[in-house]
Order: C-alpha cells, then sequence, then structure tokens
C-alpha cells in the first residue's frame, strides 16, 4: 500500500493524456467555430455563449480528473455495485424529476445547467461488469453467468429507455466488444452483426431479393464445400439457418411498424431514402454531407466555414460538431480527428491488455468499447453512413454531461492503469 | 488464446477508421459536387407550399378557395430605410409597432428573412409595390388565403390556421414546421393530407450576399410540390344555405342525408358564423370572440350534441320488438297499467301508436321486450332484456361513434347492463322499472343529431344504412372515396317490419302529431315527432325534434332537425324539416306560410338563462341572411367583404423561413 505515497503523476500514461487534451482542445475550438458569427466577433471566452461554457465545463473536469487520480485505487473497485445501486436509483428518480427537454424526461435541472444521468449510467455499469467479471470462475460462455451479466446491462437500458432517450440506450451494446475479449462466443456477435445487416437490407431492398440472395448464398456455399462436410445434417442446419434468417426479413415490417416509436421510424426511413423528409432529418444528413464535402482536401479555414454558420447544420456544436470540422479543416482535419481517435482507441485496448487484475482489463475493455461506439456512431451519421443516432463524439462535443462523463470513464482507468505501473516498479 | 482476441477487436477499429477514411476520401476530395466553389456559396432551400385543394359541393359549386395575398418579409441585416415616419404611414403602422416588428426580427436572425406583416391583400400590396423600391431588405411572398364563397358551413368545415403546438409534437411524420398552416376541426383537419398537397423543396445556391447563383447539382434532391386535390362534397349548397336561414334565431341542428349513398347534403349547427372570419387576418380576435359568444357557435352540434331523443327512439323500440316476436303491428295497448301520462285517447294498435307517439304504448312494448326472456327472476330478465336490446340497437349504430368524416364527433350513451350496474351499485339491482324511461327515449340515452338522421335514414331505406359522410370524392366524384363509405350496415331486422312503422310515420305528418302546416303537397314526408325532456332539469322548455324522410317511396332525402328550447317537436323542428325537405325535392318554396311562420318564430334563450353570461352585452352571434332559392348556380360570387383587410396592423412576427 506504499503507491499512495508515490506522486501518481508520473505513472499516469502520457501518451493517453497527450490524446485526450489534445481531443477536448480541438473540440473546444470547433465549439467556438460553431457557434462563431463574423458579424460581431463573438469572444472565445463569451461566457454566454457554448464555447465560453464549453471552457467552464472543461475547467470543472480538471478539476473531476485531479479528485479522480488523487482517490485510492481500491475505491473503484469496492464501491463499483454501490455505484451501480446509486445511478439506478437516481435514473428511475429522473423519470419523475426530471425537466423535459426535447421530449425526453432524462435531465435535471440546476439553474442554466441540465445534467443527463443516463451519460454516468456508462461509467457505472462499465464498473459492475467489471467487478463482476472479476470474481474468479465466472466463465462467459455459461448460459447463467451470462444471464447476470446481461441483467447488468439490461437493467439500465431499460430506464434510459423509458425516459426516450434511445440514443444513450444503443451505447450499451458496445459492451460486447469486453464480452467478445473475455471469452463470449464468437457467434453471439456474429449473429448480432448479420441480424443488424439483414434489419437494413431488408428496408432497402425488396423481400424477394433478400430471399434470392439467401438462398444464392447457401447454395454456393453447399456447392463449395468439401464433399465430405456434406452431409444430409449440415445441408439441414443450413436450411433452418436460411430459413430463419427470411423469417427475421419477414418480421422487419412488423417491427418497425408495431414497436418502434414514430420518429424512430422515421429515422430509420430516412436513412433508407432521404427523400421522404427533405426537411426534417433527411435535410440534417443532406447539409451535415454538404458541409464536410464542401470543406475539401485542406478545408476553408478556422472560422471561414460557411455551412455551419448560420444555422444550416443543425445542432452544429453538440451531435454535429464533426462538420465543422470537416468544413473547415477539409480532409486533412477529419483524418488528424479520426487518427486521434484510433490511436486513443488502441491505446487503450494496448493497455487494457497490460492489466494484471482482471477488473482493470475489463473495466479498460469496456472504455475502448464505449468510446468506439460514439466515434463510430456519431461521425457514421454525419457522412451519412449511419441512421441520425443523438449521441456525442466523446471530447469534441459541447456539453458538462457528456465531457463530465467521457472524462471520469477515462480517467478512471487510466488510475487503475496508473497503480499497475506503481506496482512494477516495485 | 482469448488474449488473441484484442487483434480482432484493433483490426475492427482500424477497419471502420478506414471506411470512414475513405468515405471522407470521396466525399471531400474525389466528389467535386458537393465543392460550393471558392466563392464561398452556400445552399438555401426554398419552400414551395402548394395550393390547398378547394371544396365543392355536390353540384359543383365552390364552397371553400384560396385567394392570393401577399407576406412581406423582412432581411434586418439589409434594411436601409431613408424616412421611418413616412414608411411607417404608408404600412399604416405605429412607429412602437415598427420597432418591436423590427427587434423580434432582428432577436431571430440579422441575415435570415421574418415575416413583417402577413395576408396583404392583392389591393393593399398594389398600393405599396411601388413605394417598396426605395426600400431595402423587404420581400414580398405570395401565399393564399382560404375564403368562403358561400358563407356557410363553418363548423363542418373547420378552418386553416397556424400550427399548434400539440399538433407539432404529435405528427407522424416530420412534416410540419413552426408557423406553417394546417386545418384544424372539421373537413380540413380529417383530409389534411390530401388537402394540403406536398410541399417541395428547391435547393439554390447563393453566395454570401444571398444573391441566387442557380440550383444546386442540377436540382438532384429537388423535390417538386404536389398540389392539393379538391374535395368534392356531398352537401347541396342551396339547400344548406337555406337551413340556415330557417335556423335563424334558434340553437340547434339540421342534418340531412342521401339514403341511398349516406351523404350528407345538408348539415347546420345552428348558431353558425361567417367562415371567413377564421381566415382573416384577425383570426385570433375573432376566434376569441366566438369562443367566449354564450351560443357556442364552435360547437358542431350535429355530431358533438347529445339530446335524449325523445319519442323518435320509438321508431328502434318498435322495429327490435317486432324483430323479436314480442311485438305485432296489430296489438292493441290502453293506457292502463302504465305510469305515463299521455295526449292521446288510447287503444292503438302500431301505426296508430307512432302516429300519435302514444307514451303508454310503447311503456309496454318495451316491458314486453325486456320481460320477454321469460326468466322468473326479474332482475335478471330486466338485465338479459337491455342485453339484447342494448345489442339490437347498436345496429342502428346508437352506440359507438358513427364513424362520420370528422374529427370531433362524439359517442352519446346507449346504456347498457354495465352501465345500470354502475349506476345502481351492483348486479342484480335494478329492474324494470327503474329503467323503463327508455322506452320512449327518455332516461340515460343521449343521441346525436347524426345518429337520428341516420336512423332516418335507415328507416327510408327499409333495414340498412351507409356511414353517413361528406366526402363524395376528390377531383371527381367517386374518386378516393374511404370504402368504409360505400360498405352497407345491415340493422338486422326484416325488411316487412319497417312497413307498418314508415305507414305511422306517413300518418304522424298527414294526421298525427305533426302541425297540419308541415305536411306540404307532393312531398309525401314520412316522420317521427320527438319532444327532448329539458324543462324538468330547470329550464323553460323542452327541446325540439323531428326526423323523417321524404317522399315515401324511393326516398331521396332523410333529415333529423333539433332545435333547442322550442317545445314539443311537431311544431318548430317538423316544421324546418318539411321546408328543408320541400327545397331539396322541389328546388323552390311552395310552403309560403309556413316558411314565414318559421322565419319569424324565435327560440333563443334569453342570455340570462345561459350559463356563464352574467353580462348582458355579449357579443352577437353572426347569422347568415336567409336566401332565396338560386336560379342561377354563378350566382355564388366570392364576397370578400367579410376578409378584406382594413388595415395593415400586425398580426403575428412568425420566425422561420
Amino acid at each position: 500500500m506504499s503507491s499512495s505515497n508515490d506522486p501518481f503523476a508520473q505513472k499516469i500514461d502520457w501518451l493517453t493524456l497527450v490524446l485526450y487534451f489534445g481531443c477536448v482542445t480541438i473540440g473546444w475550438l470547433n465549439v467556438y467555430a460553431a457557434v462563431y458569427s463574423p458579424e460581431n466577433h463573438t469572444n472565445l471566452f463569451d461566457m454566454t455563449t457554448n464555447a465560453g461554457k464549453q471552457l467552464m465545463w472543461i475547467g470543472t473536469t480538471v478539476i473531476l480528473i485531479i479528485c479522480i487520480l488523487v482517490i485510492n485505487h481500491k475505491f473503484f473497485d469496492s464501491f463499483a455495485y454501490v455505484f451501480y445501486a446509486v445511478m439506478i436509483v437516481v435514473l428511475i428518480a429522473v423519470l419523475f424529476l426530471g425537466s423535459n427537454i426535447n421530449g425526453s424526461r432524462s435531465w435535471f435541472k440546476f439553474g442554466a445547467f441540465s445534467i443527463q444521468p443516463a451519460e454516468f449510467a456508462k461509467v457505472a455499469t462499465a464498473l459492475a461488469l467489471a467487478k463482476y467479471i472479476d470474481v474468479p470462475g465466472i466463465n462467459l460462455t455459461k448460459g447463467k453467468d451470462l444471464l447476470y451479466i446481461g441483467g447488468i446491462i439490461v437493467l439500465p437500458c431499460i430506464l434510459i429507455l423509458a425516459s426516450n432517450e434511445t440514443g444513450s440506450t444503443l451505447v450499451f451494446a458496445s459492451f460486447v466488444i469486453m464480452l467478445y475479449r473475455e471469452g463470449l462466443p464468437g457467434w453471439i456477435p456474429a449473429v448480432g452483426i448479420t441480424v443488424a445487416a439483414l434489419f437494413v437490407l431488408a428496408l432497402i431492398f425488396p423481400k424477394l431479393y433478400i430471399f434470392a440472395g439467401i438462398v444464392a448464398l447457401f447454395g454456393i456455399i453447399a456447392l463449395l464445400m468439401p464433399r465430405y462436410n456434406r452431409t444430409t445434417r449440415n445441408l439441414i442446419a443450413m436450411a433452418v439457418v436460411g430459413a430463419g434468417m427470411m423469417v427475421l426479413v419477414t418480421g422487419v415490417d412488423f417491427f418497425v411498424n408495431g414497436v418502434l416509436q414514430k420518429h424512430q421510424r422515421n429515422r430509420i426511413k430516412v436513412l433508407v431514402d432521404p427523400t421522404i423528409d427533405p426537411l426534417g432529418v433527411g435535410w440534417n444528413v443532406t447539409q451535415a454531407k454538404i458541409a464536410i464535402g464542401s470543406g475539401r482536401l485542406q478545408g476553408k479555414g478556422f472560422l471561414e466555414g460557411t455551412q455551419t454558420k448560420f444555422d444550416f447544420v443543425p445542432e452544429q456544436s453538440t451531435d454535429f460538431i464533426f462538420c465543422t470540422i470537416g468544413e473547415e479543416h477539409g480532409f486533412v482535419g477529419s483524418t488528424v480527428v479520426i487518427l486521434l481517435f484510433l490511436g486513443l482507441l488502441s491505446r487503450i485496448v494496448i493497455l487494457a491488455e497490460k492489466q494484471r487484475s482482471k477488473f482493470a482489463r475489463v473495466y479498460g475493455y469496456c472504455v475502448a468499447g464505449i468510446l468506439f461506439f460514439h466515434v463510430m456512431i456519431n461521425i457514421g451519421m454525419t457522412i451519412g453512413l449511419m441512421p441520425v443516432i443523438g449521441i456525442p463524439l466523446p471530447f469534441f462535443s459541447y456539453g458538462g454531461s457528456s465531457l463530465w462523463s467521457f472524462s471520469i470513464l477515462l480517467f478512471i482507468f487510466l488510475k487503475l492503469d496508473s497503480r499497475r505501473t506503481a506496482l512494477m516498479r516495485r | 488464446m482469448l488474449e488473441n482476441r484484442k487483434w480482432v477487436i484493433i483490426g475492427v477499429f482500424i477497419l471502420v477508421g478506414i471506411t470512414y477514411l475513405a468515405r471522407l476520401f470521396y466525399l471531400q476530395v474525389l466528389d467535386d459536387t458537393y465543392s460550393l466553389g471558392a466563392s464561398k456559396n452556400s445552399i438555401k432551400r426554398v419552400v414551395e407550399i402548394p395550393y390547398r385543394g378547394q371544396v365543392y359541393d355536390r353540384n359543383n359549386q365552390l364552397l371553400v378557395y384560396n385567394m392570393p395575398v401577399y407576406d412581406l418579409y423582412v432581411t434586418p441585416k439589409q434594411v436601409r430605410i431613408p424616412d421611418t415616419t413616412a414608411f411607417c404611414r404608408m404600412m399604416n403602422l405605429s412607429l412602437s409597432d415598427f420597432d418591436s416588428i423590427m427587434g423580434l426580427a432582428k432577436n431571430y436572425s440579422a441575415v435570415k428573412p421574418s415575416l413583417f406583416i402577413k395576408r396583404l391583400s392583392k389591393e393593399d400590396f398594389a398600393r405599396i409595390q411601388d413605394a417598396l423600391v426605395d426600400y431595402q431588405g423587404f420581400e414580398p411572398m405570395i401565399s393564399s388565403m382560404r375564403t368562403y364563397p358561400a358563407h356557410t358551413l363553418s363548423n363542418a368545415l373547420g378552418y386553416v390556421s397556424e400550427i399548434t403546438k400539440r399538433q407539432l409534437e404529435n405528427q407522424d411524420l416530420p412534416y410540419y414546421r413552426q408557423g406553417d398552416y394546417v386545418g384544424h376541426n372539421g373537413l380540413e383537419e380529417q383530409y389534411e393530407e390530401q388537402l394540403r398537397g406536398r410541399r417541395g423543396v428547391k435547393f439554390m445556391m447563393q453566395n454570401v450576399r444571398g444573391v441566387n447563383k442557380g440550383s444546386w447539382k442540377d436540382g438532384e434532391f429537388d423535390t417538386l410540390a404536389v398540389a392539393g386535390q379538391n374535395l368534392i362534397t356531398g352537401i347541396d349548397v342551396d339547400v344548406q344555405q337555406y337551413a340556415d336561414s330557417l335556423m335563424r334565431n334558434k340553437v340547434g341542428s339540421v342534418l340531412a342525408i342521401e339514403p341511398a349513398t349516406g351523404e350528407i347534403l345538408v348539415s347546420v349547427s345552428a348558431p353558425t358564423y361567417d367562415p371567413n372570419l377564421l381566415s382573416s387576418r384577425h383570426f385570433s380576435k375573432n376566434y376569441r370572440a366566438l369562443i367566449k359568444n354564450p351560443y357556442k357557435p364552435l360547437i358542431n352540434r350535429p355530431v358533438m350534441a347529445s339530446y335524449r331523443p325523445g319519442s323518435t327512439f320509438k321508431l328502434i323500440q318498435a322495429l327490435i320488438a317486432q324483430q323479436q316476436g314480442s311485438l305485432f303491428p296489430n296489438m292493441v295497448y290502453g293506457h292502463g297499467g302504465s305510469p305515463m301520462r299521455c295526449h292521446c285517447r288510447g287503444g292503438n294498435n302500431l301505426r296508430g301508436a307512432i302516429q300519435n307517439s302514444c307514451n303508454p304504448y310503447f311503456y309496454q312494448v318495451f316491458r314486453k321486450f325486456m320481460y320477454f326472456n321469460g326468466d322468473p327472476n326479474t332482475f335478471k330478465a330486466s338485465a338479459i332484456g337491455l342485453r339484447s336490446w342494448h345489442d339490437m340497437s347498436e345496429k342502428f349504430g346508437m352506440a359507438d361513434r358513427l364513424g362520420v368524416d370528422l374529427p370531433s364527433e362524439l359517442k352519446g350513451n346507449l346504456p347498457t347492463v354495465k352501465y345500470y350496474d354502475k349506476v345502481y351499485g351492483g348486479e342484480k339491482s335494478w329492474k324494470f322499472s327503474n329503467v323503463y324511461s327508455l322506452s320512449i327515449g327518455e332516461g340515460e340515452l343521449l343521441i346525436s343529431p347524426l345518429k337520428l338522421a341516420n336512423l332516418a335514414a335507415i328507416i327510408a331505406n327499409r333495414g340498412w344504412y351507409i356511414i353517413p359522410h361528406y366526402i363524395k370524392g376528390f377531383g371527381k366524384t367517386g374518386v378516393g372515396v374511404p370504402t368504409e363509405y360505400l360498405e352497407r350496415h345491415e340493422t338486422g331486422i326484416d325488411y316487412k317490419y319497417y312497413l307498418p312503422i314508415i305507414d305511422g310515420m306517413r300518418a304522424a305528418v298527414a294526421r298525427g302529431t305533426v302541425t297540419p302546416l308541415a305536411n306540404i303537397n307532393g312531398i309525401e314526408l314520412c316522420g317521427k315527432t320527438g319532444t327532448s325532456q329539458n324543462a324538468k332539469f330547470g329550464h323553460k322548455f323542452d327541446h325540439s325534434i323531428f326526423i323523417g324522410f321524404a317522399p315515401m317511396n324511393n326516398p331521396k332525402i332523410a333529415v333529423a332537425v333539433f332545435v333547442e328550447n322550442a317545445g314539443w317537436g311537431g311544431k318548430a323542428a317538423a316544421s324546418v324539416a318539411a321546408l328543408v325537405a320541400e327545397r331539396y325535392l322541389k328546388r323552390k318554396t311552395e310552403a309560403k306560410k309556413l316558411e314565414a311562420q318559421v322565419l319569424a318564430s324565435n327560440y333563443l334563450p334569453a342570455l340570462s338563462r345561459l350559463p356563464g353570461a352574467a353580462k348582458p352585452a355579449a357579443p352577437k352571434p353572426v347569422y347568415p341572411k336567409p336566401v332565396a332559392p338560386q336560379k342561377d348556380s354563378a350566382a355564388a360570387k366570392p364576397l370578400m367583404t367579410a376578409t378584406k383587410p382594413k388595415s395593415l396592423t400586425l398580426a403575428t412576427v412568425a420566425s422561420g423561413n
């Protein structure tokens, strides 16, 4: 227990820290660019604009980071379930006590600032999962263990879904990356991805084509199979899988029309055919693409963007912040941002693998998974590769809740990691 | 080795990264259609709002059309006004109004246009058009205003006004924006999607000064506006206007249906108002005045008001009892043994009982109906009897909403066994003697004029109906009519049982409960009067009801008339119904004496007797003038006086462009 005497600064992973502050700084400058108005020369530190407020959020985040790094690492391990339980209570409370913002009752309002508990639920769930899987003998191929893990993930999902925050709920799917690393049979994510792909295909193409495609695919596989594998049993198995896929495709319409809510249905429809709603969601996507596309190779220059000014692109400083980067800094700037994220994600995975405690490793993979999911969905929707799901770009998007929660998420991991290097040095 | 799975995971990260970089490379470097050139052009979307569909009556007379008006937009940053005082004088604005509008516009955006003044008439616009050249930053946009040349049918048509917050949030597809116009109530709301058409969007390139540089990407993303469809209704506007004039100084409804098709011919809700009031620039002021009016002209009485149907309900009693086998046309009941008073001499058979509306007769009919199941326990027997009474009456469309094509139809009440269990506190707590008022259409029954008009149509058809509806087609008769308005609904009562009823109804008009003047020569009206108890509940008079159809054989019109506070049904209501039927069948009015009598009668309740009318100086309801039969259908020229803006006062400044 001598580690607490050592200055933590020497053991923290400096590369991650640099990547993190790189993201936060670029993010802040782009929030400024998004709210900048050429007529009245908005001040970077003006507290009434999002840029000024974001600076305040960054300041408070630094304080939070210092607190996390000072706290004993055992705290996160020991109190993991407590955090989780408190989070569940808060998620229930917000359903009744929260303020209604944009049709979702998921915010606590404090004066001019609002906090969204759903953002923090990810951190608590990651800790709880790490704690649960840390127990020796947990086996992710066992149905019973998977059931408990599923329960830990699904419980906050239900509560967040009840507050009408579908985007934040979907983020919980990202835990599958950690579970895969920890031994979840590979066929489970494979089935998940296949189902998602079939779902999208069923919306875009006529059902008959997809049926024909499935039959052709399995036909080709059967033909190319080595003779000794082409048993009746295997062929029947393939036929069953193919039939299952067809049933799924048939069920898509029922799901879309019967289960999804109106605005969710629209977003899926718009992904398939942007012209059905040229003024609503379709307009957002078109404008985002125009803004990014107009940046060309080098971009129009800092504060020189035209598309991301004047409200052409909605939610410019929050969910669509990547448009500002794409427009003002071009392909070069976009590449830098994507490489920053790739670097950060890879670094987290590499660090996670080095952990000695299973708790820290599991948690590290959760962090990587959550960040990856956010980045993939957020950037994907601005370039028209993903449906419009309102989740922020980590460290870039304006907003206190998201900056706080992502920073807490990341720095708990860095704290756990600093413990590892301390142990090694001893 | 599980550890090797990290390569799979990092591989996925890199794969997604490469895909996105490739997509960005395509968007930003290869695909130069997204390039807007070095001039910093931006893309503006121009919204094209198509003309809303017009509304016609069954004879192709216009009920609603669009009059072009002008909205004036201001872009604060571009505004150059040499002389503000002169400008305000030209616009009929006070300086403070001008300042507040400009303030709002600046608040919204310095560079995007805001609405400055809306709905300038052609004349007003012509006056300022030339002068506007001297003032920069103002841009007129053509738009349109709903106009009602026939000045009638206000409640059934509904109105068009800015979308409400609730509607904005509850839309199925996110079609509407803040400030859009949308149909409210009535047919405008019911057929909103077809009437409005589909808005088009054009993407235009503009430079930083807002000058158009042509369409973007050769219009690849543009969508064309689709014009709204014209709605043809089954309304006969001549008869409608005539009925309006007959209902002057009365509160109530007239609803007429063509029995063979279910098309609504006449739909009067009295007192009424000129629909142009709600399309003018002074919408809010006019709407407030109508809301405050103690006679409640905004209630669409034919579908929203519910009354005890009174003796008109005896028709259903007679039909279902015959079908059940508990009543035969030749059965005679006297007045003895009934707790009800009667004005006739008694000793009627079924025809006579309908002709004279004999209360004790129908008391006995209903009693026999209820106990026909023969259960020795009278409580149990009553429950069984009422259940079959409810089920058989339901077939006449009396229980649920009928499904007319208006959004505002209310349900009324056809009591069920469950209902009485609740009222009397438990099963078997009530029996026939508690509910016998139903036999003469009183008690807990609540039925809308629409349903009673439909009952008249059912009897006219001898046993079936088509759900009453306003629509006759989109663009052309028969096109786009919802299938539910083509289906026949059977009542489950045999044809032969209708015949004695119809005989009785004819006799009621010819020599029964109906005032003699209403038996107009040559139209062969059959009908049944009703007097809805109202005096009993603290009012001075009962409500007068009449339902009927004409002619007796091969009926062309079924009609229900309600006149509130007008006493017994044989006079006020029957007279209006007879005149409406005559006008529809003969296209002219020969019963001048009856007409004069109806026009002269005033059944408006005194204002002091109305709830919530403390002030004697309540605004007067708006009545249409009585109309003479129109010989020339082209005579319905648009009358613009009601809508012509008198001055250029500001209505609102909406945000958005």
